[in-house]
């Protein structure tokens, strides 16, 4: 047999399958090793590495069509890969006999397009996923979905469906939705790609409270103020590469690279 | 002052080809009456097992079992594309020889599927294939993007389809559904072909046997299928008006 996925010892050893339990904090939350990703012939992840601590807040810039999107998906499994490791909390990802429903408890995940669920009200929308997924009460889930409405200031809010909602209010709650399953790592791509620039600064403040809680976030993300303000940690991605990594002080003011330099001129 | 029924004697006396004579004999009343009712029945059983028949397709259609998807479409290319008087014609009397037999009184033998039966059957695949593609069409409408948030909050796929996608895919559904139920509606009378006695077939009884009464009862039919018509589109909207969504869609 050639297949690298069925050789690799991490996948196939009962001994390393089970770091998971033996996963402590001090290690990396997620580690993404040398992930290589394509779409039939289109290579979109040549070999990305990055890894990510508890607490910490990661932001990947980077110019359009770059995979950041295609990385950020890879996380909590929404996509394959073809080689290389993910490992959340020491738990491979892309293991075969991966169980998503641990995976997905532990990753949340927001989108540009927030997604909710349009026939559920904002409450609704948060309560959904602690009621099914996790079989919780109906009464204490309840309880926990207005303080976190509360949280992301949508109080009076509750009983409204996504369509009479802003678009920066839809996605308040769908970082609520996300919240009330009590992640361990949260995941935001371009969330406030879609929002008019009034709306922005609400969510990036949402976030921001989040990131000051000690919530672990990795960020795809084309605002450059909010990235030096709250990164821990940045990563420039290009066709597929990281071509740059850095703390924002660094990064943005020494960036080395011409590539880098060049996409920071044309933002800033 | 004339009594309704006298009135009606007296107009079918003077005019042999308006024969009203449902509204002063009973028992051709009855025979309409009975008919209606077993239109009403044939029509909520062929309406009911038609979208189960709709949405269990749909949903097999959207598994990753190739044979299974292969079988569903080769129903619905059968059953959309051949006339549905043949097929209840080939149920009945083709697939009808095959079905066991009992005997309740130890001297006939009875089958086990009567023709109500076969034309419930029958009606039902007929409408069910419509209503397979009219429920894949709106799951297909769904985004592809709230199915993967639904996902990545932990739902299984089959919560995702139960409490996501189909009652998304449903409120899309509903106008065509409407349209194809109507029409259900109406080609129960084809189960007259197979001496199913609802109101055709009874209506066409009445007149074979009161040849005047023939306008009247024709004119009765009209109306009836109208009302009963316009009673399922009022439901439907009714429905329709009750799971729209406040800002989504219009
Ligand atoms: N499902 C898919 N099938 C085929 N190609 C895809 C798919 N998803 C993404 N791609 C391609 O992969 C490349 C990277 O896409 P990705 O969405 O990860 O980029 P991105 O960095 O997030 O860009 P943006 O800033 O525009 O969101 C693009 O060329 C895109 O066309
Ligand atoms: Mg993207």
């Amino acid at each position: 047999m050639t297949d690298p996925a069925l050789t690799d010892p991490a996948l196939t050893d009962p001994a390393l399958t089970d770091r998971a339990t033996a996963w402590t904090p001090d290690q990396p939350i997620v580690a993404i090793k040398d992930v290589h990703k394509s779409f039939g012939d289109l290579e979109v992840l040549k070999g990305v590495s990055l890894e990510v601590r508890k607490g910490e807040v990661v932001c990947i810039i980077g110019p359009s069509g770059s995979g950041k999107s295609t990385l950020i998906r890879c996380i909590n499994a929404l996509t394959d890969i073809q080689g290389g490791s993910i490992t959340v909390e020491g738990q491979e990802v892309h293991a075969k006999n991966l169980d998503k429903l641990a995976l997905r408890k532990k990753v949340g995940m927001v989108f540009q397009q927030y997604n909710l669920f349009p026939h559920k009200t904002a409450l609704q929308n948060v309560m959904m996923a602690p009621i099914k997924v996790l079989k919780e009460d109906r009464s204490e889930v309840e309880g926990r979905a207005r303080a976190l409405l509360r949280k992301v200031r949508l109080e009076g809010k509750e009983d409204s469906y996504p369509g009479e909602l802003s678009g920066g209010q839809q996605q308040r709650v769908a970082i609520a939705r996300s919240l009330a399953m009590r992640p361990d790592i949260m995941l935001f791509d371009e969330v406030t790609a879609a929002l008019d620039p009034e709306t922005v600064k609400e969510v990036l403040v949402t976030i921001k409270d989040l990131a000051r809680e000690g919530m672990t976030c990795i960020l795809v993300t084309h605002e450059m103020g909010f990235a030096r303000e709250i990164a821990d940690h940045i990563y420039f991605t290009d066709r597929g590469v990281i071509v740059e990594h850095g703390p924002p002080a660094t990064f943005f003011d020494q960036a080395s690279d011409p590539r880098t330099r060049e996409f920071l001129s044309q933002i800033l | 002052m004339l009594g309704f029924e006298d009135f009606f004697r007296e107009l079918a006396a003077e005019h042999p080809r308006w024969n009203f004579i449902y509204f002063y004999d009973e028992k051709q009343a009855g025979r309409i009456l009975a008919g209606l009712w077993m239109t009403v029945k044939l029509s909520v059983a062929c309406v009911l097992l038609s979208v189960v028949i709709g949405v269990v397709g749909a949903w097999l259609q959207g598994t990753s079992n190739r044979l299974l998807k292969a079988v569903v479409q080769g129903y619905i290319q059968f059953f959309r594309n051949t006339p549905p008087l043949v097929q209840l014609l080939f149920f009945y009397f083709a697939l009808g020889q095959f079905t066991p037999t009992y005997s309740p009184d130890g001297w006939l033998q009875t089958p086990i599927i009567s023709n109500v039966g076969w034309a419930i059957i029958s009606l039902s695949f007929f409408a069910g294939a419509f209503n397979v593609e009219i429920f894949r069409a709106g799951i297909e409408a769904v985004p592809e993007s709230t199915r993967e948030a639904s996902e990545s909050l932990g739902m299984t796929r089959t919560q995702t389809y139960t409490e996501v996608v189909f009652p998304l895919a449903l409120r899309v559904s509903i106008p065509a559904l409407n349209n194809n139920l109507v029409n259900l509606v109406k080609t129960t009378t084809q189960a007259y072909a197979i001496a199913v006695p609802e109101l055709l077939y009874e209506s066409v009884s009445v007149w074979n046997d009161f040849p005047s009464a023939q306008n009247p009862v024709m004119l009765l039919l009209f109306v009836v299928y109208i009302l009963l018509v316009g009673v399922l589109v009022l439901g439907m909207n009714r429905w329709e008006r009750r799971m729209r969504i406040p800002g989504y869609g219009q």
